[in-house]
């Protein structure tokens, strides 16, 4: 399989690698997938409390390439945005910038799912003075 | 000399053409272009002289007699012929098939499809290490059986089976033993006589020789053994396998064979070096890789390791300048991780890890050293981004963790 310019670039090199201390009242990690499905993505957002948009974000990521690239993808995106807007990210957005193709979409999906389930653990942490997420997995 | 990248290191999927091979080949394709079934003038003779040594060649490669082998598009085609054509010639004798979980799917496609057709398959399991177990062959046996198949060495584990002693089960018990030899024939020794081999599939793409072209060997005495032709037409390869000869590749499979018999005994050594050199290469600059399939019952030149906390196609596209395969899901459209990794008890994650480097006669040290460099690399690479080597590191079971499965 060809991997696109923009797969190979973020897979080479990966953006916001690393991990922030998940116990951390102002990071909100999501960790989705499971190692027998060959993916597992874990997505972590730092939140500016004052302005409640997201200063910082990191991943780590057991996968192919394209969910390598999905994940890097979804760090730089989710820079400087609100949650709402964060949650606003869709699957078929990351497809389309990184054109993968339809047997590479399930890597979109987990990285959309790894970015609610970051917010809504976020939101959690905060307890009920933040509108609760809605966030699927699975 | 510079390193050529990429390095090819596939050799259990093909392998390139010998240059003698191709020299012998040649005036096949030009002056000597006739057809090896015109009896009635020089062009056939010639052509028919060509195809009787080839046949002589890839029969001394297995210890049968050259009248024994049937020339074949390929090794899914032998298979087929010998499963389906002796199910179908000793129907009324039984009903009854025993094979093994890691064929190759050229063998459980057909067993497959007979099973559909009403025949009964028992499908042996294996161990770890990728071996049947003989008292389990030897208690499948029913009064139906007419066929064991059970390949000589695996494709993907390398995995060499023992082949004589399932060979003189089977003679006690008067079934006929079909083996698929792609992997192993001209790789490792294989005697039709001395293992108790009833029928055998080759393929000349495996060892050095063209595409589409393979052969079957087909007992002719002790027993005498009948198949149900696949094509009807016009009666060659003694009615079984009708059909003009492929008097070119036929030439090239035979030189292959020829080459290596000759060769083996010096080359196999040198390939089990090589296989040694990148095993503990690797293995000495990483933690955590596990050798998959058998440690010395194995194919000299295949090495298939399981590099953990990192997923197999994630791994190749770290080393695109080597040619590899994996048993990772993501390199096929099914999404299912390699049939035969999970037959030898790897969990999921194991098998997605997996990478299959297959050494081959025109691998090189170099070449060697160079994809342990590369592989140590990019694995350190994946292993800084993976979720899963930091949590181990952390002391987190990843066995007891609750997956939010996708």
């Amino acid at each position: 399989m060809a991997y696109s310019t923009k797969v190979l670039d973020h897979y080479n090199n990966p953006r916001n690698v690393g991990s922030f201390d998940r116990e951390d009242p102002v990071i909100g990690t999501g960790v989705v997938g499971a190692p027998e499905c060959g993916d597992v993505m874990k997505l972590q957002i730092k939140v500016n409390k004052s302005t409640g948009l997201i200063e910082e974000a990191r991943f780590k990521t057991f996968g192919c390439g394209s969910a390598i690239a999905s994940s890097s993808l979804a760090t730089e995106w989710l820079k400087g945005k609100s949650l709402n807007e964060a949650l606003e990210i869709r699957n078929t957005s990351i497809v389309e910038e990184l054109a993968l193709p339809p047997v590479k979409v399930h890597c979109s999906v987990l990285a959309e799912d790894a970015i609610k389930a970051a917010v809504r653990d976020y939101q959690q942490k905060q307890g009920s003075d933040e509108p609760a997420a809605v966030a699927v997995i699975g | 000399m510079a390193l050529r990248l990429p390095v090819y290191m596939d050799n259990n999927s093909t392998s390139p053409c010998d240059p003698r091979v191709v020299d012998a080949m040649l005036p096949y394709f030009t002056e000597k272009f006739g057809n090896a079934a015109s009896r009635n003038h020089a062009f056939g003779w010639q052509a028919e002289e060509a195809v009787e040594n080839a046949r002589e060649q890839v029969a001394e490669l297995i210890g049968a007699s050259p009248k024994e082998i049937i020339f074949t598009s390929g090794a899914t085609e032998s298979n087929n012929l010998a499963i389906k054509g002796v199910a179908s010639m000793y129907r009324k004798k039984g009903n009854h098939i025993i094979t093994c979980v890691t064929e190759h799917k050229a063998v459980i496609d057909p067993c497959m499809r007979l099973e559909r057709d009403g025949w009964k398959v028992t499908w042996l399991p294996v161990d770890p290490l990728g071996r049947i177990d003989l008292q389990q062959l030897r208690d499948a046996f029913t009064d139906q059986t007419i066929l064991v198949s059970i390949m000589a060495a695996n494709n993907e584990v390398g995995t060499v089976q023992p082949i004589a002693e399932i060979g003189a089960i089977c003679k006690e018990k008067g079934v006929l033993f079909h083996t698929d030899a792609v992997q192993a024939a001209g790789k490792i020794p294989l005697d039709v006589q001395k293992m108790g081999i009833d029928l055998l599939s080759i393929s000349a793409h495996k060892m050095y020789g063209p595409k589409g072209v393979g052969a079957l060997y087909v007992r002719r005495k002790d027993p005498r053994v009948r198949l149900d032709a696949a094509m009807d037409g016009g009666g060659h390869e003694r009615g079984m396998r009708s059909g003009t000869l492929a008097v070119t590749g036929i030439v090239g499979l035979g030189a292959a064979a020829e080459i290596a018999r000759k060769e083996m005994p010096t080359e196999s050594v040198r390939l089990k070096a090589m296989r040694e050199r990148l095993r503990v290469g690797i293995s000495s600059q990483l933690d955590y890789v596990e050798v998959n399939g058998h440690p010395t019952e194995r194919l000299p030149g295949n090495l298939n390791l399981s590099f953990g906390f990192v997923e197999g196609e994630g791994l190749m596209m770290g080393i695109k300048d080597i040619a590899v395969s994996s048993g990772s899901a993501c390199t096929s459209a099914s999404l299912e991780p390699s049939y035969v990794l999970k037959a030898l008890g790897a969990d999921d994650e194991r098998a997605h890890s997996s990478i299959r480097f297959g050494i081959g006669r025109f691998n090189t040290d170099e070449e060697i050293d160079f994809v342990i460099q590369d592989v140590v690399r990019a694995v350190n690479h994946l292993r800084d981004m993976s979720p899963l080597y930091e949590m181990h590191k952390a002391g987190i079971d990843l066995k007891t963790v609750q997956w939010a499965a996708h």
